[in-house]
């Protein structure tokens, strides 16, 4: 984590080297104020919200092996583009909340993926893989060696799931003491319930029109 | 391992994924002066093309460091909201804005909207206060928060005076107001809120179940607030409407002109192609297969004849359909709209819905009905809608990671994150046109997708500004929907090229001859427009004889131009670009609106007011 002189001086450095509009000492302050503020927010959160980042990132990792089975198990090109949507996507907000993390010096997952075994360093107490919505080992399997059409009925029916179980980890946030006060708690969550929410809505759809084939 | 190591780990096993996607017609570009830009908070490099930044002012002390949010204007104030509550800017002269009035009252997101004597604030966040206290709320229920609208009077602009509230069941992320034409007695709000929804022991009533297992859910529902304009302390809800019920097969786009040659070479191939309403799928032969055994065996058929075949090509278009899961059931839909567009003048509403575009009569307020939708795979979130001036187009825009995340990098899809555009047909229903998406890359640092915007009133001509978050603003020409050119760009470096820090343009929209825009991190900008091929003085110079009283981007107004030496310029400057006239035409009709004007004949506007009307 940076000091709060790292993250004043850098910009700074950057002005007195480009050929850009030259600081007034007003806007010194603000921008010293800037970072001050967004070190100062950093301290606004619970263990509850520090534990849901730790506990989505792995929820957000197993996501990310269901949907890499797409290409490499036949999917329908519909299908593919889903999971795509959601490698990207997922991806990302690994990302952020492991950056959330981090700036707040709480120990941060590091995912490690190797012949789609979820692998997760980081976190002294290893985090129980019973989150709402995650996929057992055999469940896992099933997924891996489903093809074509089996695989696309077989991964929307564990993604609503997966996704599902994220909702209700935020929802479960949102219903704590103390969660969530800190906006970009609050905008990462609120985010991921949307997006998630929006995602299962189309799968579903897409599910029961599948079942309704057979 | 570090955290860089770490996301090469991620980013590989993402890479196993190639995304299929439709062509797109439009390419990134990357030999482009916003390619580049050192970061820095307010000393940020910047690049900028066919406009003039007159200013930027930095936020008061007390507002930097949260996010700036939505605009609105009355007069010659600008209302800019923040998650710590509104600034009030004097811009008398646009080029040094002045704060005229800080109110602190913190809650997310601040869109805020003014009509006559009104202000209205949406709130969202946990931490919003009823007495407008900086001090957060840590308790999961609370009789101190508020989320939902807080209404001030601004007779006096400088002394806002907090009158009432109206608490909602999943707060206000965004709100609209709506004057009923009929109606002078009252104005409406339009609630659209995206948070779960709080606890009924806070807010008697609420209720997140679905709908069959509690009628009175607050989800699948906006809500409608009525304001009378003579006693606004008694605004309440008077209608929760449910325009997501019964959505029925929502109507998929046609092809591009770059999937139709790609539809073509696939057939030439030999490849599977089949339409589905207005839109044709290639299906890859290995994924035909398994369908062709599926269906046999469900018919009992062991050994299938021609007509067996041939009754399988028929249902195929239908299975196909029915797994894109693009037909809605009964019954079924988005539970929320994060954005509705009101535009009263033309007795519709462009809903941002989740995974849908709507379309709404809204000529009864309090009653929307919605009486088209439109779903695309592409679009992950829809986000907010805008209609051309005269009601023949919308566009929406696809606000794809919710606007933290940096969707515009190089590896970023062109169709995600962007805006779809649609023409509106004479029995209002939409059909998908194109999609546009700012053209450059973008870096990690900076949180990029499409977001709001608003019409320059240019004649003849539609002209939307844009905000795309730290990816800047972007000024495009969607007059062809189908062809959607930029014409003008403000960008900045990051705020930080070491994280991703939330900055960048939330909101920009015209008013009055200049461009206000909401950067969440550095303050105000205000921008002007400066001619260039795509846009002549005279287009400019007319566009600014439009004149508002006030303007909330979410209750779009019809622009009316009147009638201006100026205004037949444009028109013919337009004659010119086009090619409908030859030169000496143009010269002739030019030398005839100077003598017009010396003459003070204003004859010959209305004569080629008609004549652009006839070109269209």
């Amino acid at each position: 984590m940076k000091s709060f002189s790292q993250r004043f001086i850098i910009p700074l450095t950057f002005g007195l080297c480009m050929a850009g509009p030259v600081l007034s000492q007003d806007v010194e302050e603000l921008e010293a104020l800037f970072w001050a503020r967004k070190d100062s927010a950093l301290t606004r959160f619970s263990q509850a919200d520090a534990d849901f980042m730790t506990g989505m990132i792995a929820h957000h990792a197993q996501a990310l092996i269901m949907s890499a089975f797409a290409e490499t198990n036949g999917a329908s090109p519909v299908i593919q583009t889903l999971a795509a949507r959601i490698i990207n996507a997922q991806n990302d907000e690994i990302q952020i909340m492991q950056e959330w993390l981090e700036k707040r010096d709480q120990p941060v997952p590091h995912i490690m993926i190797e012949d789609n075994q979820l692998m997760i360093h980081g976190v002294d107490h290893h985090h129980d893989m019973h989150m709402p919505g995650m996929l057992s080992s055999e469940q896992l399997q099933e997924l891996e060696e489903a093809k074509n059409s089996e695989f696309d009925r077989l991964f929307l029916e564990y993604m609503i799931m997966h996704h599902e179980g994220a909702v209700h980890m935020v929802h479960e946030l949102f219903n704590t003491d103390g969660a969530i006060t800190g906006e970009s708690t609050y905008r990462l969550a609120s985010d991921i319930q949307v997006d998630q929410i929006t995602e299962i809505d189309r799968m579903k759809l897409m599910l029961e029109e599948l079942e309704n084939l057979n | 391992m570090n955290i860089r190591t770490l996301l090469c780990t991620v980013l590989i096993v993402a890479g196993i994924i190639a995304p299929k996607l439709g062509l797109a017609q439009q390419s990134m570009v990357f030999d482009d002066p916003r390619v580049g830009l050192q970061s820095g908070l307010f000393d940020a490099e910047e690049a900028i093309w066919n406009l003039n930044k007159l200013t930027t002012v930095p936020p008061p002390k007390d507002f930097v460091g949260a996010i700036n949010s939505d605009l609105a204007f009355k007069d010659h104030y600008v209302f800019q909201g923040n998650y710590n509550g509104v600034q009030i800017w004097d811009v008398s002269d646009p080029a040094s804005p002045v704060i005229a009035r800080e109110y602190l009252c913190p809650a997310s997101q601040s869109d805020v909207s003014v009509y006559e004597n009104l202000l209205f604030v949406s709130g969202e966040g946990l931490g919003g206060r009823l007495d407008c206290g900086t001090q957060g709320v840590d308790e999961r229920i609370s009789e101190d928060r508020l989320r939902g609208i807080r209404i001030f009077d601004i007779s006096d602009v400088l002394n806002p005076e907090y009158i009432h509230n109206v608490q909602t069941c999943r707060g206000s992320h965004t709100h609209s107001l709506l004057k009923d034409p009929e109606d002078d007695e009252n104005i409406y709000v339009y609630v659209a809120g995206s948070a779960p929804v709080r606890p009924a022991e806070e807010l008697p009533g609420c209720s997140g179940m679905s709908p069959t297992d509690d009628p009175e859910t607050a989800l699948f529902r906006i809500e409608v607030i009525k304001v009378p304009l003579s006693n606004p302390s008694e605004a309440a809800i008077v209608n929760s409407p449910r325009i997501f019920e019964g959505l029925t097969a929502a109507p998929v786009h046609g092809p591009t002109d770059a999937e139709k040659i790609e539809f073509e070479e696939a057939r030439a191939r030999g490849d599977f192609v089949v339409s589905i309403g207005a839109r044709n799928y290639i299906l890859p032969p290995g994924y035909v297969a398994p369908m062709v055994t599926d269906y046999f065996e469900q018919q009992e058929i062991t050994d299938p004849t021609v007509a067996d075949t041939n009754a399988f090509r028929e249902a195929l278009p239908g299975m196909i359909s029915a797994m894109m899961g693009l037909d809605v059931i009964e019954g079924r839909g988005p539970d929320q709209c994060h954005d509705i567009t009101l535009y009263p003048e033309i007795g519709l509403a462009g809903g941002a819905c989740e995974g849908y575009g709507l379309l709404l009569d809204i000529t009864n307020p309090i009653n929307p009905i919605r009486i088209d939708a439109v779903a695309d795979s592409n679009f992950a979130y829809w986000h907010s809608a805008t209609f051309s001036n005269d009601g023949s187009k919308i566009l929406f825009t696809d606000e794809w990671g919710g606007g933290r995340g940096a969707k515009c990098r190089d590896s970023d899809p062109m169709e995600w994150g962007a805006n779809a555009y649609f023409s509106i047909d004479e029995n209002n229903k939409m059909h998908f046109e194109s999609y546009y998406k700012l053209p450059v890359p973008q870096t990690k640092t900076e949180n990029c997708v499409a977001h709001n915007g608003s019409l320059i009133p240019v004649p003849g001509r539609d002209i939307f500004v844009q905000s795309w978050y730290q990816g800047g603003i972007s000024i495009t020409d969607w007059t062809d929907p189908a062809n959607v050119m930029e014409i003008a760009y403000h960008d900045r470096g990051p705020v930080s090229d070491e994280e991703l820090e939330m900055g960048g343009s939330w909101s920009v929209y015209w008013y009055n001859g200049y461009i206000y825009n909401s950067e969440i991190a550095r303050g105000l900008d205000v921008f002007e427009l400066i001619p260039s091929e795509f846009l002549t003085e005279n287009e400019i110079a007319a566009a600014n004889t439009v004149q508002m009283e006030y303007l909330n981007a979410q209750k779009q107004p019809t622009y009316r131009w009147p009638p201006s030496f100026v205004l037949a310029r444009a028109y013919v400057d337009q004659f010119e670009r086009k090619g409908t006239m030859s030169s000496d035409e143009i010269a002739s009709l030019r030398a005839e609106i100077d003598e017009a004007e010396q003459q003070g004949n204003e004859e010959i506007i209305s004569r080629i007011q008609d004549l652009a009307s006839a070109s269209d």
